[in-house]
């Protein structure tokens, strides 16, 4: 749902909700790298994006002059009771220097390799347990009856969630991700149920604490004292929110890559220890996340007077395409052996979950290749990709026999 | 030659270790660390030249011999 008016020129009025955009972006970043580097919006009150690796790295990594206290870009831009930087809402990932490395090294050890690694029976029997339920059918929905279920179950796992509220996760997740263009007073009470639902679950966690994230963050102490109940509630949010849509577009994407190029899912079948360098290549290729920053103070950048509060629309997908950064960036090269490519973000806030990511990723494409060694897509329906900052096919309808 | 890991700009996106886990592992945060002394035989060398290449951070280094 674009912000008003189709757009003409996205160099000088570009909207990342534009059904042009959220269809196919790829040819629209290829013209402005060429044309306009840095492209510039009126909408959403303001803003900048960046299409080459070199703006897009060198801004991440500048975090005097860009603040990640707000990183999805609405029209609200500051609600009220938002909490200031260096803090934000969600921390990490909505906080600067210094205190961004307290919360963030907080999550790591969680997310590290060793117990990250230790979850693969459990994600390998989960997309079992999905690909047996469609048992007997010629048309799936790969979207719908496989991806959209692996990530949930995950995260809900790891934060002691019941597994059975993944339909109210997904709703949070289209709440924070999707609905940008609402006006403030609708949009702020829309999150009171997830506020109500994260209060009960704290509460459950408090009366039982687990050996699960969520006791972890109201437990864990820092210099002496407890997180703030909003910091803990902020990482909790993060996790679900961060953890859910993203992966789950990055495998539906890539499911969706395999049903329309028929050599590269014989590949993968073939040759399946080519799986670690394709996954690599699938997060390049159909990076699903941008992020956004706030322009600290007026600055400029490149030539662009940037003003105090600008948008920086961080485009990461764009970054994976700069034909400088990588060789034949446009083409997918199901084996290609050195890849730079910044799906998961560059500098500090480098996605935390990146370990957990990769692992779903590569056994949800193990298990579907290894249950259907051919597919193509029906293309009696339509493909819909999730217009915003994480890009993805909601549904990939295949047939499988 | 050696091949040695900045600590301050890792940020553990974690492609050495899954490229070169003979030469590279990860401590408890999950950011890299370089395996031992680092040297680099003949027969390591392109492997660590390949983890370099695709570090996303280009936190690898690695120092010819002086
Ligand atoms: C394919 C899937 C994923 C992609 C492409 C992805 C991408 C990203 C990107 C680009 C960032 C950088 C944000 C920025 O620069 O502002 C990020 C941060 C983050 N991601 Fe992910 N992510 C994925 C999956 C996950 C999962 C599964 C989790 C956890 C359960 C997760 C948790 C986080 C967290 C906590 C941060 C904030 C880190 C910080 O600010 O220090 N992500 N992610
Ligand atoms: S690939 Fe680079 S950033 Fe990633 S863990 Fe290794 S050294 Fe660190």
């Amino acid at each position: 749902m674009p912000d008003g008016e189709p757009v003409v020129d996205f160099a000088t009025d570009w909207d990342h909700t534009d059904p042009q955009w959220v269809n196919n972006p790829y040819p629209i970043w290829e013209d402005l790298r060429e044309r306009c580097p840095v492209a510039h919006t009126e909408r959403y009150g303001g803003g900048w994006f960046p299409t080459t690796h070199d703006a897009v790295s060198r801004i991440a990594n500048d975090t005097d002059h860009f603040t990640s206290r707000l990183v999805v870009v609405t029209k609200n831009k500051f609600p009220p009771n938002s909490p200031p930087a260096p803090v934000g809402p969600a921390p990490p990932i909505t906080s600067d220097p210094p205190f961004h490395q307290i919360a963030r090294r907080l999550l790591l050890p969680a997310f590290a390799p060793g117990p990250i690694n230790a979850l693969e029976p459990q994600i390998r029997a989960l997309c079992n347990k999905h690909l047996d339920a469609q048992r007997g059918r010629d048309v799936i929905d790969a979207g719908s009856d496989y991806a959209q279920f692996i990530p949930p179950g995950v995260i809900a796992h790891m934060l002691g969630f019941p597994p059975e509220d993944d339909e109210k996760f997904r709703e949070f997740v289209h709440l924070v991700l999707d609905l940008i263009d609402l006006e403030p007073e609708i949009r702020g009470p829309m999150f009171e149920p997830m506020a109500e639902y994260f209060t009960k679950q704290i509460e459950d966690h408090i009366a039982n604490p687990r050996d699960d994230l969520t006791s972890f963050l109201l437990n864990v102490e820092v210099n002496g004292s407890k997180l703030a109940p909003e910091h803990v509630r902020g990482s909790m949010v993060l996790i679900l929110v961060a953890g859910i849509d993203t992966t789950w577009s990055a495998i539906g994407s890539s499911i969706w890559h395999l049903a329309t190029h028929p050599d590269d899912l014989a590949r993968l079948v073939n040759e399946p220890d080519l799986m670690p360098l394709a996954v690599e290549e699938f997060l390049r290729f159909y990076a699903p996340v941008t992020m956004a920053r706030l322009v600290r103070e007026d600055y400029e950048f490149d030539g662009c007077p940037m003003k105090k509060d600008d948008w920086i629309l961080l485009g990461f997908p764009a970054a994976n395409r700069d034909p400088e950064a990588f060789d034949d960036a446009d083409t997918f090269i199901i084996d290609r052996a050195v890849n730079r490519h910044a799906a998961f973000g560059l500098g500090i806030h480098r996605c935390v979950g990146s370990n957990l990511a990769r692992l779903e990723l590569r056994v949800a494409l193990e298990e579907f290749t290894k249950r259907y060694q051919k597919f193509e897509l029906d293309e009696s329906s339509g493909v819909t990709w999730a217009p915003g900052q994480v890009r993805g096919p909601r549904h990939v309808p295949l047939r499988v026999a | 030659m050696k091949v040695t890991i900045d600590a301050d700009l890792c940020q553990g996106q974690g492609r050495c270790f899954s490229i070169a886990p003979n030469l590279f592992g990860f401590d408890e945060l999950g950011n890299g660390v370089v395996i031992g002394d680092g040297i680099l035989t003949e027969g390591t060398l392109e492997q660590a030249r390949l983890a370099q290449s695709n570090c996303p951070e280009h936190a690898i280094f690695i120092e010819e011999d002086r």
